[in-house]
């Protein structure tokens, strides 16, 4: 027994002094986008040059990770040492004190390389709270042949009712081409992104500055009648139900004339491997109202304030949005593979310039996106396709089941817009705002 | 002429149980086709169904990119565990409801039956801050129980249930012959309800393989089961369904031959009680 004793406690303190050597386990929370895949298979240089740190990689649907992120942050659980978030949280985050500041990570990072916009939208009070990994803007992608044989052509950046009359041209439903493909599913990402972008553009603010909604305006009717009208026109059967990868399918069989939506959806129906059209994609910028339609959206890198690794995890981040991570993706799988829409640099590079046809609209598309200013008036909020409000997620997708009501024939614009202001002003009377 | 009526009866109800049987595995069938397409023919229009380039690269990549042995370990440890830790507590309820019934115990079994009406988001919060307290966010240990408790008032239902159809008077004969409490339930009781537990264990042990709010929310990766690795497949931005499927078909693989294999235990459980 004694023996044994001596044994459990050599054993204990064996495993005591060896706990220090023991690497460190850095816990990161990702969605299931491509580039984030591809960082998952090119962590070995991190890994070799750094063996005291092995990475654990939990991959959630977004709106799974959002909801299990927030409650871990939120409580201070400890249970992520680097969390993938949208530049929608960043700076409600931030504000909560819940992330760590990025702005100390060192002179090779060169953080004044990072997009301006992209920068501005992870800041808070001048501090970078989150570092982007990449970054997407919106814009028009639409079939050159279908456009040639309906004798169109495409400005670099067309009106609105260029788009509208050109859907009109080019659908034929007998041959099931629709001539606009737009998101219809209801969601504070999936319709009311480009719903809040489009009216935007037209001048049709969510808030005034006193935070009234507007839904009332003359503005929002005609942008939300517009919308309607082009969809139950040209656009395909059930819309209602299409979000971001139901539009894509739709576009990569053929079945679309213009699709608008995320810049990162060009390498997909660019891609002959899985797109029917890959060789007839032709690209134009957001449309342009009284203002053009704005877009900005990027998935960053951050690291809670709960967590016990915080200089590992500063590393990781700092590797994996480097320019240095950019070369090695570059030279493992190609120029048109890498990350795009965070530095300034990738856009100054002629070999990133020929492999990426897109390249120079995304960038242009990122740089015109004013989150401060994103439509005629001004407004007391930050955000282009989203509202920087932590009141947003909920009220977006309340809303965007009306207006997706709306497009399906339930209600007429007049009842959606009704609802969408009773719904806005009780919200936001119960949230306390003005604040 | 009576004969030519029950056939014609007898075919029309096999034709329909067919067609109910196929309607109910179809989604199933599906899922597993659609693992063995490339993304392009899993979103093709009109569908393909058998005719298409048949691949196994999806298993390949989820094979690749996730660790389905350590999921799958996981599933097992805590479905079978959640299910014997509540068999234990659920054995000796039971026995005092069915056969020592006091005057409230039909309100106590509406009580617990009552807390699976909660929706489980109103306490996730305090639930969470508990686990961080406790040490016990990703831990095998932390979700077993919480899988245990929340599918306690189903065993304790089920198990009630075949209890009542056991004669009280053979225990009470066993009492007569000097058995202790612990020996009626353990010599005599639980033999007797063998079918019933074996078809509440299997029934629980599916409910707990396929509990997807609580294992996504308190396990992060030591401890995650498989509904985290199916969870890890749908993607907000890109074609996903056929790797998906794979996941899918990976995840329910086990606890379908479970289910083929013990079909009739499951039927018996379920209809236990309702024929005489």
């Amino acid at each position: 027994m004694t023996d044994m004793l001596r044994g459990l406690i050599g054993a204990s303190a064996v495993m005591a002094l060896a706990v220090p050597a023991m690497a460190e386990t850095l816990t990161i929370a990702t969605v299931n986008n491509g580039d984030m895949i591809r960082m998952q298979k090119m962590t070995k240089p991190f890994t070799d040059a750094n063996p005291d740190i092995q990475l654990e990689w939990v991959t959630l649907e977004e709106n799974v990770l959002r909801q299990r992120v927030t409650t871990d942050i939120a409580t201070k659980g400890g249970q992520y040492d680097i969390v993938t978030v949208g530049n929608y949280e960043v700076p409600i985050w931030a504000k909560q004190g819940w992330l760590m500041p990025l702005d100390d990570m060192g002179a090779d990072y060169d953080a004044a390389d990072i997009l301006p916009p992209i920068a501005d939208g992870l800041s808070l009070d001048g501090k970078l709270y989150a570092a982007p990994f990449y970054g997407e803007s919106a814009m028009i992608m639409y079939r050159k042949d279908l456009f040639e044989k309906a004798g169109l052509t495409m400005p670099e950046r067309p009106t609105w009712d260029f788009v509208f009359d050109a859907a009109r041209k080019v659908t034929d439903k007998s041959a099931e081409i629709y001539g606009i493909c737009l998101r219809g599913k209801a969601g504070w990402g999936e319709n009311m992104a480009f719903i809040t972008s489009m009216a935007a553009s037209y001048g049709a603010p969510w808030f005034d500055m006193q935070w009234k909604p507007q839904f009332g305006s003359e503005a929002w009717k005609k942008a939300l009648t517009d919308y309607v009208t082009i969809m139950t026109e040209a656009g395909p059967p059930g819309a209602s139900s299409n979000g971001f990868n139901e539009n894509l399918a739709l576009f990569q069989t053929g079945k679309c004339g213009m699709w608008m939506d995320a810049t990162v959806a060009a390498s997909f129906v660019s891609n002959p491997k899985e797109s029917t059209v890959a060789d007839k994609v032709g690209y134009a910028l957001a449309p342009e109202g009284q203002k053009p339609a704005m877009w900005l959206w990027a998935w960053t890198l951050a690291i809670p304030a709960s967590t016990d690794a915080p200089d590992a995890a500063k590393k990781f981040v700092g590797w994996a949005t480097s320019k240095a991570y950019t070369e090695a993706v570059a030279a493992a799988e190609g120029w048109a593979n890498v990350p795009p829409g965070t530095r300034t640099s990738l856009y100054q590079n002629q070999q990133y310039l020929d492999a990426a046809p897109f390249a120079k609209l995304t960038y242009d598309s990122i740089m015109s996106a004013d989150l401060k200013n994103p439509t005629t008036v001004e407004v007391p909020y930050i955000g282009t396709q989203w509202v920087g409000i932590p009141e947003f997620q909920a009220l977006g997708t309340a809303v965007g089941q009306q207006f997706s009501a709306a497009l399906a024939g339930q209600a007429t614009v007049d009842q959606a817009l009704k609802m969408a202001q009773q719904i806005a002003e009780r919200e936001m009377a119960k949230a306390g705002y003005p604040k | 002429m009576a004969r030519r009526v029950s056939n014609r009866r007898r075919w029309f109800f096999t034709i329909l149980a067919w067609g109910v049987a196929l309607a109910i595995f179809f989604p199933i069938l599906w899922t597993i086709l659609t693992s063995f397409k490339s993304e392009a023919d899993a979103i093709a229009s009109p569908p393909k169904f058998l005719f298409f380039d048949w691949t196994t690269e999806n298993y390949a990549e989820v094979q690749e990119r996730s660790p389905y042995l350590r999921h799958f370990l996981n599933s097992v440890i805590i479905s079978v565990g959640s299910t014997l830790l509540g068999l234990l507590i659920a054995i000796p309820s039971a026995w005092s409801m069915a056969f020592q019934p006091g005057k409230r115990t039909k309100d106590l079994l509406m009580w617990m039956l009552s807390t699976k009406m909660m929706p489980a988001a109103g306490v996730l919060i305090p639930m969470y801050l508990l686990f961080r307290s406790w040490g016990l966010l990703d831990t095998r240990l932390g979700i077993t129980v919480v899988l245990m408790l929340i599918n306690l008032p189903i065993i304790i239902w089920m198990l009630y249930t075949y209890f009542r159809e056991i004669p009280s008077e053979i225990l009470e004969a066993a009492r007569m012959d000097g058995a202790s409490l612990k020996n009626e339930i353990v010599h005599v009781l639980t033999p007797m309800a063998v079918p019933g537990i074996a078809s509440t264990l299997l029934l629980n042990v599916i409910l707990a393989w396929n509990e997807a709010f609580w294992t996504l929310n308190l396990t992060t990766s030591k401890a995650a089961p498989l509904t985290t690795f199916i969870a890890s497949y749908s993607s907000p931005e890109g074609l996903f369904y056929a790797k998906l499927s794979a996941a899918s078909t990976m995840a329910i693989a086990p606890i379908l031959i479970l289910g083929w294999f013990s079909q009739k235990q499951l039927v018996r459980g379920l209809t236990f009680g309702a024929v005489k």
